[in-house]
């Protein structure tokens, strides 16, 4: 019974001490009662977990703290390999999609057919699943045995990725191109420029500024798929936990792995969520001035 | 040579026609008030000159070349006509000084030295000495508008069309606004201003013009068209801005 009395006591000592912090201040009484019903939450679920029945079995086998140790270091060192992926794809994504982007945004009918390409290229491959992607392109371009085309894993991985993510992020772009108001582009035009220097000088770099939220938003998801590339069998993080596993037996290593994803994805979607608080107390301040 | 020359300038959007046949010229020099109700279509007029509105029929001749002609460069006509709009329009992501030194650096190819050397004697002119680091967002209205005509004046246009320039101003920012564009029509400026502030035409304008549905329905000198309208619409439309206490 002595658990049952554990349960009872979190929350009364927690509404307490909500009591005794929260006199008078009603933003010092909210951070009490998120923090009360958060540990009410986590030991209901701590409690609820480590009284199942096989939980003795996961944590021999999940959470195996001599087996984290031994495999993390080789996995870090696999990792960078997913870093190098991201970093480079990332750099190519951001180009190419703003150049397609640009493509679906000229007006006019002489440039249908490029709009056209643009808006398929944009359809199919945010269509196919990012997995399927890269087999393909992994599997077979290497197997044409072309003379200059490459056959690393790597390379096609990354070419893989470029050409998922740039389809999701030129539909981001163009979001951002289309919420630059017209009269801008007039105001633009009217002094001389021709149609580049304006989408250069004036569209585009209110476009993006605009946009940086949501593509960093595309970015964290871009961090977690460099594991896809993994099935052409490059050495990667998530590849090297499932070596460690098979090895041992033992699954901690893929936990091992996802704390190395959650390592870099966490700080940069706090960073996205700080950027769009910002931009809101920014456009809020603009419209009361 | 006129300095600009309307003729028989059509336009509609979609089943509304919104110019119906204007005929309009300027002589160099001469400041022209476009006046009338809103929807009478003077902003349309300004836009279809800047090339901003392609017209339906008739033509358009600014300096003596055809700029409503197949085939015209747009981007070089532009250059020699300078517009101000309503809503300012300033570039809102660049200083003050790079929204005047923008388009003389990338249309007439200046030098970054040169560029800023002009907006800054425009900017002393027009009293903006001190903000030429300041984003739009930071400037009143007055300001803005201010900003934006020298913009407009950075490229040396030889023609300057005002858009209702203080139509979006606080009441008593407008001063500030007219009070440039008076000194632009001291230094011999041709003008073609569309306006709501009918003291103001009086005081400047070498000729009014009264827009009504889509054609001009009376011009003559300001004490003329004023004082002593022939048309009766033109009577009953200075009624309402007495009426409105806007004159």
């Amino acid at each position: 019974m002595a658990s049952e009395g554990d349960r009872r006591a979190g929350p009364e000592v927690a509404a307490r001490s909500s009591k005794i912090i929260g006199l008078g201040a009603g933003g010092a009484r909210g951070v009490a009662i998120a923090l009360a019903s958060t540990v009410v939450v986590f030991v209901a679920l701590g409690v609820a977990i480590t009284h199942a029945p096989g939980w003795h079995e996961v944590r021999t086998t999940f959470f195996n703290w001599s087996q984290f140790r031994s495999t993390l270091p080789e996995i870090s060192r696999a990792f960078l390999l997913n870093v190098k992926i991201f970093c480079i794809a990332e750099v190519l994504i951001l180009v190419v999609a703003l150049f397609i982007a640009v493509i679906r945004s000229l007006p006019g009918p002489v440039f249908f057919p490029l709009r056209a390409l643009a808006i398929a290229y944009a359809d199919f491959f945010r269509g196919v699943p990012t997995i399927l992607v890269i087999a393909i392109l992994g599997f077979g371009a290497p197997a044409l045995g072309l003379k200059s085309v490459p056959t690393s894993t790597t390379f096609w991985g990354i070419v893989a990725l470029v050409l998922v993510y740039t389809a999701y992020v030129s539909e981001v772009y163009r979001a951002g191109i289309e919420s630059v108001h017209p009269s801008q582009e007039a105001a633009a035009r009217s002094l001389g420029l021709t149609r580049w220097q304006a989408t250069r000088h004036v569209i585009l770099p209110q476009a993006v500024r605009r946009v940086i939220p949501p593509l960093l938003n595309d970015f964290i998801g871009l961090q977690k798929d460099t594991a896809l590339v993994g099935v052409l069998g490059a050495i990667e993080a998530f590849n090297q936990s499932q070596i460690d596993v098979d090895a041992t037996f033992n699954f901690t290593p893929y936990l091992a792995a996802a704390f190395l994803f959650v390592a870099i994805t966490i700080p940069l979607a706090r960073f996205t969520d700080w950027l769009i608080i910002r931009d809101r107390r920014k456009r809020q301040a603009g419209a009361l001035a | 040579m006129s300095a600009l020359a309307v003729e028989g300038v059509r336009k509609s959007f979609g089943r509304t026609e919104v110019l119906r046949g204007i005929d309009l010229e300027l002589a160099e020099h001469e400041v022209v008030c476009l006046i009338g109700a809103s929807g009478s279509g003077k902003s349309t007029l300004l836009r279809c000159v800047n090339l901003i509105e392609p017209v339906d029929a008739g033509r358009i001749v600014v300096h003596g070349g055809e700029v409503t002609r197949r085939g015209v460069d747009v981007n070089r006509v532009r250059r020699g006509i300078g517009i101000v709009f309503q809503a300012f329009n300033l570039f809102p992501h660049m200083s003050v000084l790079r929204n005047v030194t923008l388009a003389p650096r990338a249309v007439l190819g200046l030098g970054r030295g040169e560029a800023e050397a002009r907006a800054r004697d425009l900017l002393a002119r027009f009293g903006l000495a001190d903000k030429a680091a300041d984003y739009p967002d930071r400037l009143s209205g007055g300001q803005q508008q201010r900003v934006a005509i020298a913009r407009a004046l950075a490229m040396e246009p030889k023609l300057m069309l005002l858009d209702e320039v203080t139509s979006a101003l606080d009441p008593e920012l407008v001063a500030e606004v007219l009070e440039v564009i008076r000194e632009l029509a001291a230094g011999g400026m041709t003008m073609l201003i569309a306006t709501h502030e009918m003291g103001f035409a009086r005081d400047i304008a070498d000729r009014v013009c009264f827009l009504d549905d889509g054609v001009i329905l009376e011009q003559g000198p300001p004490a003329e068209i004023f004082s002593n309208p022939r048309e009766e619409r033109t009577q009953r439309f200075l009624e309402r801005i007495v009426a409105a206490g806007r004159m």
